[in-house]
C-alpha cells in the first residue's frame, strides 16, 4: 500500500495525481493531506511538493478528456473539503484516463456519482454565501463581512462579488479557515489577517456613522414583509439553516 | 428623523408584501460602467418566517389610494396609518441596503394618489434616479399603474427590468364587485401595449444592440385567489392566456389574506388557502416547463385540483393506461411526466442510460423519488410489481406516506372541534 502526503492544495493533489502515474502505482493508494496523515508502518510514504509543471500537465490530461463542466465539477468536489475525497477523484481521474469515451455522465459508477454530488453539494453552498453575505461599512469605506461556510468556497465567490459589487471596496473573511478575500476596487487578493467577531465586537472596528441605522432598517423591513397568517417554519428553516443566522444581520436577534 | 424613516418603511412594506412577486431573475444586465450591481439569475437573501424569498427591497411609494378596492389593506375606506416616501428616500434606501448584499433590488409599487400619471411619474423617476444618477445595473421592478399614458410606460420600461400590472381578480365579474372604480380594460391595455412594444425592440436589438435595452425580465401579473368563487380550471385558463396571449413571464397566486369585515370577502380569520395556492403554482410549472396543457390538469369535469395529491400525480393517475414506462427506454418527454421524476432527473436517467441498465439503487442515487415514481416504471429485468393496483389504491398509499409542508397550515378548521 501507498500512500501520498500532500499539503491540502489542490496543486497538491493534482501533483499527486502525476506522481501516481509517473511510478506506475496500481496497487492501493490514498492521498491523504499532511494535516490529518497519521503514520503507518504498513504503507509506503511519498511526499508530493506541488509542482506547477506536474500539476499542469495532470490537468490538461483531464481538460482533453472532459467538458469544461466536468472540469469544474472535479474541483467544486475537492474544494468539499470531505474526508476521501482526494481518493474519489483519482478513482475519477483513472477512469477518465483509462476510458477512450467521456465518462462524465456514466452516473451508474459510484465515483463519478459521488463527484457529481459532491460538487453539486459545494455549488449549493457557494450560492448560500451570494446570498448571505451581509457587509457592514466601516468608517474608512470597507464593507466587511464574516462568514462560516460548510466548505470552502470563497474562491468560488469571488468573481460574483468583484462583478457586482465593482465600485466598492470590501473583504469577506471565512472566519473557519481563517483567510479572506480583499477587493480593492481593481483586484481581488487573498489576505490571512485576523478579522474576527472578537476584534469587532471589542470596538477595534469603527462603523460608518449610519451603519447601524441601515442595519435596523433591514430587520424592520424583514419582519414587516412577514405575513403571520402563513407563518411556515419548516420552510422558513429549510431555506435559512440556523447555522448562518449569526452572521445575518436580520437574524442574529433570533439566536 | 431616522425614526419616521423607520415608520414608512413597516407601514409600506407591510402594504406591499401582498404582493407575491418576489423574482429578480429574466434579467442580464452588466455592471460594465464599473457602478454598482448587476442582474442574473436572482438570488433570495432571506427568507421569511413563512418561507418566501426576500429578494427585492419591496415598498410602495405611498399607501394612500383614491380607489377603494375590497380586497386591499390600502383602500380608501380602510382605516389605517398612511405614509409616503419621498423619492430620495426611496433611491437612498435601495442603494444602501444593495451595498450590504441585503437584496438584488427594488420592487416598487404604489396606491394611486391624484391620477395614475402622477403616480407612474414618480415611480418612473426613482428608477431613473437609480440608473443614471447612481449608476445602479441591479434589478428594478415597477409596477404599472392602470390608466397611466404610453408615454411613461416607455420611459418605464427603458429603465425597469420587469413591469407588471396585477389583475388581482381572476374574472371580470369579480373585479365588478370587488374593484368598482376599476376597469378590467386599464389593466388590459398596458399589458398589451408593453407586450408589442417589448417585442418590437426586442427584433430591432437583435439586428443592433445600440438598442436600449427595454424591460428585460418581460412582465408578471399576479391573480388573488380565495377571495372570489372562481374554480382552478377557470383561474389556469387566465394564466394560460397571460403566457399565451400577453407573453408574461410570470403569473403569481396569492392567497386571499383576509384583511377586511367585507361581506363580500371570506371573513378575517379566514385561513388563507396555501394548499390550493401551492397546487396552483405546481400546476403553472407543469404548464411552463413540463410541456401539460391546460385540459390535462383540469377540466370542466373536474375544475379544481386534487388537494391531496399534487396534479402532476393526478394526471398520471387519470392515465394508468400509459404506465408503467421502462426508465430505460421512454423517450424524454414521457419520463419527465413520471411522478417522483423531475425535470433534471430526467436529464440525468436520459444521460446515464448510455453506460448501463439503470437500476433501482441507481435510480435512488440519481434523485428520483423512488417511492412515488415505482409505481409508474419498469427498469432492467426487474419488472412492476404494482401493475395489478388501481389509482384508488396507489393514491392511498402515496397519501399515507407524504407528510405535505403545507399540510399545519391546511385544516385549521378542525381545531373548531
Ligand atoms: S388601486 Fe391598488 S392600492 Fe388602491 S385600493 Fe386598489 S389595489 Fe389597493
Amino acid at each position: 500500500m501507498h500512500t501520498f502526503i500532500y499539503n491540502g492544495s489542490f496543486e497538491g493533489w493534482l501533483t499527486a495525481v502525476f506522481e501516481i502515474y509517473e511510478y506506475n502505482i496500481n496497487e492501493e493508494v490514498v492521498i491523504v493531506k499532511d494535516a490529518i496523515y497519521q503514520p503507518s508502518l504498513l504503507t509506503q510514504e511519498h511526499i508530493v511538493t506541488p509542482d506547477d509543471t506536474k500539476a499542469k500537465r495532470v490537468w490538461n490530461g483531464l481538460k482533453q478528456k472532459l467538458s469544461p463542466r466536468a472540469l469544474e465539477t472535479l474541483y467544486h468536489s475537492f474544494l468539499s473539503e470531505d474526508k476521501g475525497i482526494e481518493n474519489q477523484m483519482l478513482q475519477y481521474a483513472r477512469l477518465v484516463f483509462s476510458n477512450k469515451l467521456t465518462i462524465e455522465h456514466n452516473f451508474s459508477n459510484s465515483a463519478i456519482l459521488k463527484i457529481t454530488q459532491t460538487a453539486q453539494k459545494v455549488r449549493r453552498e457557494r450560492h448560500r454565501m451570494t446570498a448571505f453575505v451581509r457587509f457592514q461599512l466601516t468608517s474608512d469605506g470597507l464593507y466587511y463581512a464574516l462568514v462560516e461556510p460548510d466548505f470552502n468556497v470563497l474562491p468560488l465567490i469571488i468573481k460574483h462579488f468583484k462583478d457586482r459589487y465593482a465600485d466598492q471596496r470590501w473583504l469577506i473573511y471565512d472566519n473557519y479557515r481563517k483567510y479572506g478575500i480583499y477587493y480593492n476596487l481593481q483586484t481581488v487578493e487573498i489576505v490571512e489577517i485576523a478579522f474576527t467577531e472578537s476584534n469587532a465586537s471589542s470596538g477595534a472596528i469603527l462603523y460608518d456613522e449610519k451603519e447601524a441605522l441601515y442595519q435596523q432598517l433591514w430587520q424592520q423591513y424583514f419582519s414587516s414583509v412577514n405575513i403571520k397568517a402563513r407563518k411556515n417554519t419548516k420552510l422558513h428553516i429549510q431555506h435559512m439553516p440556523v447555522r448562518y443566522w449569526k452572521y445575518l444581520t436580520e437574524k442574529r436577534d433570533f439566536m | 428623523m431616522w425614526e419616521r424613516i423607520t415608520e414608512k418603511l413597516s407601514i409600506l412594506a407591510d402594504a406591499a408584501k401582498y404582493d407575491v412577486s418576489c423574482a429578480s431573475s429574466g434579467s442580464n444586465r452588466k455592471n460594465s460602467n464599473k457602478g454598482l450591481g448587476n442582474t442574473g439569475n436572482g438570488i433570495c437573501h432571506a427568507y421569511t418566517e413563512d418561507g418566501r424569498c426576500v429578494s427585492l427591497l419591496k415598498i410602495l411609494l405611498t399607501n394612500h389610494c383614491i380607489y377603494d378596492c375590497a380586497y386591499c389593506v390600502s383602500r380608501k375606506s380602510n382605516d389605517v396609518k398612511r405614509a409616503a416616501f419621498t423619492v430620495q428616500e426611496v433611491v437612498d434606501l435601495t442603494i444602501n441596503f444593495y451595498r450590504r448584499n441585503y437584496i438584488e433590488g427594488l420592487f416598487l409599487s404604489s396606491g394611486i394618489f391624484s391620477n395614475a400619471d402622477y403616480t407612474m411619474e414618480r415611480l418612473v423617476l426613482v428608477a431613473k434616479k437609480l440608473r443614471t444618477e447612481h449608476r445602479f445595473n441591479g434589478y428594478i421592478h415597477l409596477k404599472t399603474i392602470p390608466g397611466a399614458s404610453n408615454d411613461l410606460l416607455e420611459q418605464a420600461a427603458l429603465y425597469a427590468d420587469r413591469l407588471s400590472v396585477n389583475v388581482e381578480m381572476p374574472t371580470e365579474q369579480s373585479l365588478k364587485l370587488l374593484a368598482p372604480d376599476k376597469k378590467r380594460q386599464d389593466m388590459l391595455n398596458p399589458m398589451t401595449y408593453l407586450k408589442n412594444s417589448i417585442q418590437a425592440r426586442h427584433e430591432e436589438r437583435k439586428t443592433s444592440k445600440k438598442v436600449p435595452v427595454y424591460a428585460p425580465a418581460g412582465q408578471s401579473t399576479q391573480m388573488v385567489i380565495g377571495a372570489t368563487p372562481e374554480t382552478d380550471l377557470q383561474i389556469l385558463l387566465m394564466s394560460h392566456f397571460f403566457y399565451q396571449k400577453m407573453q408574461m413571464r410570470r403569473v403569481y397566486y396569492s392567497g386571499y389574506v383576509p384583511v377586511s369585515n367585507d361581506n363580500r370577502l371570506p371573513s378575517i380569520g379566514t385561513p388563507v388557502p396555501l394548499l390550493r395556492e401551492n397546487r396552483l403554482y405546481q400546476a403553472d410549472w407543469l404548464l411552463r416547463f413540463y410541456g401539460f396543457t391546460v385540459n390535462e390538469i383540469v377540466s370542466p369535469h373536474q375544475p379544481l385540483l386534487d388537494a391531496d395529491i399534487d396534479p402532476k400525480l393526478a394526471w398520471a393517475l387519470r392515465n394508468l393506461h400509459l404506465f408503467p414506462v421502462d426508465v430505460n427506454k421512454a423517450d424524454l418527454f414521457l419520463l419527465k411526466r413520471v411522478p417522483g421524476i423531475g425535470i433534471q432527473s430526467a436529464n440525468k436517467i436520459y444521460a446515464a442510460r448510455k453506460y448501463a441498465l439503470l437500476n433501482e439503487q441507481h435510480l435512488v442515487k440519481i434523485g428520483i423519488a423512488y417511492n412515488k415514481a415505482k409505481y409508474f416504471i419498469t427498469h432492467g429485468v426487474n419488472n412492476n410489481n404494482y401493475k395489478e393496483l388501481t389509482a384508488m389504491q396507489i393514491k392511498d398509499r402515496l397519501v399515507n406516506q407524504a407528510v405535505s409542508k403545507y399540510k399545519p397550515n391546511f385544516s385549521p378548521q378542525m381545531k373548531l372541534f
